[in-house]
């Protein structure tokens, strides 16, 4: 018979942070409480049952009126809340309730307690009112500390973890990430999530690794065992062999000793050996990342995607808010650039609370400029937020997916008019700032000549400009595999803009991932870009590749790769060439 | 039975939130017979936050407030007049 625990399983995922980790598994169950055990109570237990539920109340209220009492003055608001959760623990529709299915159910307190809780969480989903509906996160903190206290010294609450562990989860909500010790956590693996969701963010800019979108990792993993991630494959495995797992304590070590090597001359300058020097930056959703893109050596901000703060609320951000998260990145930043894109929604990053209509291609839909320019309203609170923060620093404005040249003209009275409202409102911000437009649109390539006369600059997005020149949905498997930076049709394209944007005097930027890989590095040079943006992680490797290169044999070199006529002929050109350089600097990306 | 019903309109910004009925509940809490809450067809027990929070009241919302027994008339003033003064917010 088989030894089924021995049984090796590999999981694949969506590698979120790179980086490789191996320890103890600790689950967090689907609703994102805990795991709680469900089991029979007999008939003469249920008196005894009820009364351990009794006492678990009666010391979390002993707890929260510890806690009040030490709450200074300054903080009576939260004080308030804290009596809240005091009235609430003796709610009848939580106390007596949980009783009552104690008594019924004949089932344990902590089971009786939770299906309380979950008759009640779907109460406030069914609300309309947002604000409300929110309301159900007290009861689930007042729930979570009954059954803290029921559970004992067993502390299964995300936020005492006290053990370094591996976290396992359905998926985590920010509030869930803000509640764990970080420094507790070796690394994340979750059902659901992707790169750009928030674990991803989080566990980036932590440098711990992170595997997502793996489906049933809830239902294979069990609590307590050994498990391997590999953040930079996308694979966790289970129940690893003795020599998997040396192979893995080995890969971890190089790994690590990688990271502190290149992170040391992170900091140098990208000049090439023949002295040319080229900006690299950091992308970023969060302001939290800027840390981030310090520690890498990053030179300023080239892409601040500001749809997260538009993300998981129930409605638009007011100018206060934006200005108070923008305000923040800019100073950090400053005299550094920080690139501040305007709000891209209703693509790829639905807003509920904005949707009109579900569209049957987003992608080709009402998003970004588009959405903006029919939403003045929203666009000039987020203009108006903008331009007060670069009162501040070093600000400049992106416009995403401007396709012609009446957007840009459009968007730029839009920035005009947020300006002159300020004026008069006696506002302080600074309205001289660079205005440059995004090109990932095929069209914006094609008349690049008629942007270039009215843009202050160019920034390549190589992602949207490839799914919509090649007709590629990356998130279709089927057609994934040709989504390609070095198809020659996109080379051309990529001279065509540098080439618009030099007779003009403007420079060009590039913020896809196509500038986040240093095999690409030779060709972006030979295109004279001025400035590289990409995940504050790839910073290092793009910098030392730069470090590694001849500038005057880059140029050479592309017109070269631009006769070629397949992407894997250019790719091919590019390994004969500069092969040995790519060797150390490709393990960066640990392929 | 009309003396024992107050009609109130919500003017707190938030609603008749967490701890707007966290206060309401203190105060039903102490009375000798059941308080009511009601918004249109609903009725909620004052005395438990969550059943107040069910009905889902933002500002602007009229509520009837009801005390089955003449000795609460005092509470049944006390919970109207929060409402009326916004929850000291």
């Amino acid at each position: 018979m088989p030894d089924q625990e021995s049984q090796e399983i590999v999981l694949r995922g969506i590698g979120g942070s790179p980086g490789i980790c191996i320890g103890k598994a600790y689950l967090v169950d689907r609703e994102g409480v805990d795991v709680v055990q469900r089991y029979a109570v007999g008939a003469q237990g249920l008196a005894k049952e009820k009364n351990r539920f009794k006492t678990a109340v009666q010391r979390a209220k002993e707890e929260l009126h510890s806690i009040i009492e030490n709450t200074p003055e300054e903080f009576r608001e939260h004080g308030d809340i804290l009596e809240t959760h005091v009235v609430l623990l003796k709610d009848k529709m939580l106390y007596s309730r949980t009783i009552d299915i104690i008594d019924k159910e004949k089932i344990n307190a902590e089971w009786a307690l939770k299906k309380a809780v979950a008759g009640l969480k779907q109460m406030f989903q069914e609300m309309t009112d947002p604000y409300l509906r929110e309301r159900s996160e007290d009861i689930l903190q007042v729930s979570d500390r009954i059954l803290r206290n029921l559970v004992g010294a067993r502390q299964v609450d995300i936020r005492n973890i006290n053990k370094r562990v591996i976290l396992v989860a359905h998926d985590l909500s920010p509030a869930e990430t803000a509640q764990i010790q970080l420094e507790r956590i070796m690394g994340f693996v979750t059902d659901r999530g992707g790169k750009a969701s928030h674990t991803s963010i989080i566990a980036r800019t932590l440098a711990i690794p992170a595997v997502l979108g793996l489906g049933e990792a809830t239902r294979e993993i069990r609590n307590d065992e050994i498990i391997i991630v590999d953040g930079t494959e996308g694979t966790v495995i289970l129940r690893p062999r003795e020599e998997t797992l040396l192979e893995y304590q080995d890969r971890q070590v190089q790994y690590e000793e990688f990271r502190m090597a290149i992170s040391r001359d992170s900091h140098l300058p990208a000049e090439t050996e023949d002295g040319v020097r080229l900006a690299v930056m950091g992308n970023i959703e969060l302001p939290e990342e800027v840390v981030s893109v310090l520690d890498h050596g990053g030179e300023g901000i080239g892409l601040y995607r500001t749809e997260f703060g538009y993300l998981s609320r129930s409605s638009f951000p007011q100018e206060e808010e934006l200005f108070d998260k923008y305000k923040d990145v800019v100073e950090v930043m400053a005299p550094r650039p920080v690139t501040i894109r305007t709000l891209d929604i209703n693509g790829d990053k639905a807003v509920t609370y904005a949707a009109q209509r579900p569209e049957e291609n987003p992608a080709l839909g009402l998003r970004a400029i588009r959405y903006c320019l029919k939403r003045p309203d929203i666009f000039q609170t987020q203009l108006r937020a903008i331009l007060r923060a670069a009162d501040h620093g070093n600000v400049r404005i992106l416009l995403p997916m401007i396709s012609g040249v009446d957007e840009l003209r459009e968007a730029r009275q839009h920035i005009e008019k947020a300006a002159e409202s300020l004026e008069k409102d006696g506002v302080a911000h600074n309205s001289n700032i660079a205005v440059g437009v995004m090109i990932e649109v095929p069209s914006a390539v094609i008349v690049a000549d008629f942007l270039a006369e009215e843009a202050d600059f160019f920034s390549i997005g190589t992602n949207d400009l490839i799914q919509y020149s090649l007709a590629i949905d990356r998130g279709n498997q089927e057609v994934a595999h040709l989504f390609s930076p070095l198809h020659p049709a996109l080379l051309r394209m990529l001279r065509q803009v540098t080439k618009a944007a030099k007779s003009q005097g403007i420079a060009t930027y590039m913020c896809g991932e196509m500038a986040a890989d240093p095999i690409h590095i030779p060709i972006l040079l030979a295109l004279e870009l001025e400035e590289l943006s990409m995940n504050p992680q790839s910073i290092p490797a793009v910098k030392r590749m730069v470090r590694s290169l001849k500038a005057e044999k880059c140029a050479p070199f592309l017109e070269e790769a631009l006769r070629l006529k397949t992407a894997r002929d250019v790719m091919n050109l590019l390994r004969t060439a500069y092969g040995e350089i790519f060797a150390e600097n490709l393990y960066a990306q640990g392929r | 039975m009309d003396e024992l019903t107050r009609q109130v309109v919500i003017v707190n910004d938030l609603g008749l939130h967490a701890r707007a009925a966290a206060k309401i509940a203190k105060l039903a809490q102490d009375a000798h017979s059941n308080v009511w809450i009601s918004r249109g067809d609903t009725l909620a027990d004052a005395s438990s936050v969550i059943d107040i929070l069910s009905l889902g009241c933002p500002m602007g919302t009229t509520v009837s407030i009801s005390v089955e027994d003449p000795f609460d008339l005092d509470i049944l003033e006390a919970i109207d007049q929060l409402i009326r003064e916004g929850f000291e917010e």
